[in-house]
């Protein structure tokens, strides 16, 4: 018992930072009608960002995250205003191939910087676990908890009480009507590919704060979010935040009890068992566990 | 003051739509622009609006001024914050949003004062704020369209443009938005420019009115001849205060020229 809680825990701190990715893309979504596959990029750009202001620049972690997060917003914005605003009004299908191909182009940039080496980030807070009731949880684990918790608590005000939050939501649901009422619908989708790009930058700092640090594969772990958003549904911010912590969590689980009780799926069995899950989901309904019917036709 | 001039409108760069309107709106007053189905009042409206670039459309020529400005290469958000609100065609509230927050999106272009803003908005359609907490999706059509032309006063603009308010609504709510209008008119001096089928109702409460069809104005004059003019009795007046509701009949397909 005691192990499969652990392994709830740990997979809901892996899983928060697939929310996270996945909560970007949800809000590029919504806003801008735009499936963006550039997440990976910004996810390694976000991280190696804190790493370059930490460890080779030698500021404290939190500045350097605080700096990341502002350099992934910009770089979001950078993206949407040179790559996609030019292609307003073509098709879905045209502008999520635009996506990657900025995703890689991003990428091949950053694994210049990156070289052979992995990137770690040294986190502060240093190899102290707390432990309660026989659980533990690295000082690490913890912090990357709060900080989701945080963050989504934050956007979840930001888009319900304030004046660009609300002026976001109106683009997403009507962009016409949201134009009649004064809003400058261009630079919502701006500030949505913001929010993403700085999303994308915590949980980049926070895998480079991880074993691996990050290298040039890295960004394969952005692809997580993918499940995520399908289990959550493409339209809904909570099915986001939900989809991802599932996903961290059916991961971790996979991982400790697969070895043992479905050997025959073979080692790293847990790598696909979110996807596995996701299939699940789209049999029963096709439009993941939060979003809207519509979605579904996409 | 909202004036038009020889203003031609094109769709995709090859449909024409409007062929060199010109058209007044006096400063505080009610203007009534009347037109069959697809005469072109709502591509009027959205080239006084700035809404033209999302429907592909242009102006490709002719001048557009509120009060001194030439507004016509204007986008949306700029013009509405010059003072030119709509309603659009339909009411379009925001479905999901509560009643307040289509207000206080309403208000996007305020600085400050918001508050006090949506009060007012508030004691001129109580039954807003009685549903203030609402999901806007929920609420009736009268109630909607209460709330659409609510949400486009926020923002106190000085000109607003109505596109068929009174669409698909029963005669006793026409007639609670008829004097909606004309309070909105007289209390706040907004320069109404009212879209509408039903010409009995917007030429009642208009000081003067126009006719469009084809794209082109084909008739012009005050209110009260327009509503004397033998041709609109028969066109629009025909059946007296029922003939909002042809609007909904598919049959009612007549076509009748004007001035030939
Ligand atoms: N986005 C568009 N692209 C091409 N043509 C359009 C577009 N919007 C409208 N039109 C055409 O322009 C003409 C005028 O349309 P408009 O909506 O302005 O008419 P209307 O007078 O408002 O009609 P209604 O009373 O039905 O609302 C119609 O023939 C319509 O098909
Ligand atoms: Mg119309």
């Amino acid at each position: 018992m005691t192990t499969f809680a652990q392994a709830i825990l740990s997979g809901t701190a892996q899983g928060a930072i697939y929310a996270l990715l996945a909560l970007g893309f949800v809000i590029i979504y919504k806003a801008t009608h735009v499936i963006s596959f550039a997440q990976p990029a910004l996810m390694v750009c976000g991280g190696l960002f804190s790493y370059h202001f930490s460890a080779v620049l030698g500021w404290p972690f939190w500045p350097s995250l605080f700096i990341a997060i502002l350099l992934g917003a910009a770089l979001g914005m950078v993206i949407e205003r040179l790559a996609l605003r030019p292609m307003v009004g073509k098709p879905v299908f045209t502008l999520a191939i635009i996506t990657i191909g900025v995703d890689v182009v991003l990428r091949v940039l950053a694994n210049r910087y990156i070289g052979a080496d992995s990137r770690a980030l040294r986190y502060p807070g240093g190899g102290e676990r707390y432990e309660l009731l026989g659980l533990a949880l690295s000082h690490r684990q913890v912090t990357i908890i709060a900080v989701t918790v945080i963050t989504v608590v934050s956007l979840a005000l930001f888009f319900r009480y304030a004046k660009a939050g609300l002026a976001v939501r109106a683009t997403a649901l009507d962009q016409e009507t949201a134009l009649a009422q004064g809003v400058r619908v261009g630079a919502m989708f701006a500030l949505a590919w913001a929010i993403a790009g700085g999303l994308a930058a915590i949980a980049g700092t926070f895998i480079a704060t991880g074993s691996g640090g990050i290298e040039q594969d890295t960004w394969i772990i952005a692809l997580k979010a993918l499940p995520a958003i399908i289990i959550g549904g493409l339209d809904s911010l909570q099915g986001a935040v939900i989809g991802g912590l599932l996903v961290g969590i059916v991961e971790q689980v996979t991982a400790v009890y697969q070895a043992a009780y479905l050997p025959f799926l073979g080692a790293n069995f847990s790598l696909v068992a979110p996807y596995a899950l996701m299939l699940l989901v789209l049999l029963i309904r096709p439009y993941g566990l939060f979003g809207t019917k519509e979605v579904e036709r996409v | 003051m909202l004036r038009v001039s020889n203003v031609e409108v094109v769709y995709n760069d090859v449909i024409q739509v409007l062929r060199g309107v010109s058209l007044t709106a006096e400063q505080g007053r009610i203007t009534a622009l009347l037109g069959a189905n697809g005469a072109g009042k709502t591509t009027l409206l959205r080239a006084l609006s700035g809404l033209l670039d999302i429907h592909d459309g242009k102006v490709t020529k002719g001048e557009i001024r509120l009060g001194e400005q030439a507004i016509h290469t204007w986008n949306a958000p700029k013009i509405v914050s010059a003072g030119l609100g709509q309603v659009l065609e339909g009411r379009r509230v925001f479905a999901e949003f509560t009643v307040e927050e289509n207000l206080r999106i309403g208000g996007h272009t305020r600085r400050g004062g918001l508050s006090e803003s949506i009060d007012e908005i508030y004691e001129l359609f109580p039954v807003l704020a009685e549903r203030r907490r609402r999901t806007a999706g929920y609420l009736s059509g009268g109630e909607q369209q209460m709330l659409a032309m609510g949400r486009a006063l926020v923002a106190h603009p000085e000109v607003i443009l109505l596109d068929e308010p009174s669409l698909g609504l029963a005669p006793r709510m026409v007639q609670q938005v008829k004097d909606l209008v004309v309070r909105v008119n007289q209390e706040r001096g907004t320069t109404v420019l009212l879209v509408e089928q039903n010409a009995m109702m917007a030429l009642s409460i208009a000081s003067h009115g126009y006719v469009m069809e084809q794209g082109k104005i084909v008739m012009d004059d005050e209110a009260q001849n327009l509503l004397n003019n033998e041709d609109i009795r028969d066109f629009y007046l025909g059946r007296g205060e029922l003939s909002t509701s042809y609007r909904n009949l598919k049959h009612y397909k007549r076509r009748k020229r004007w001035l030939s």
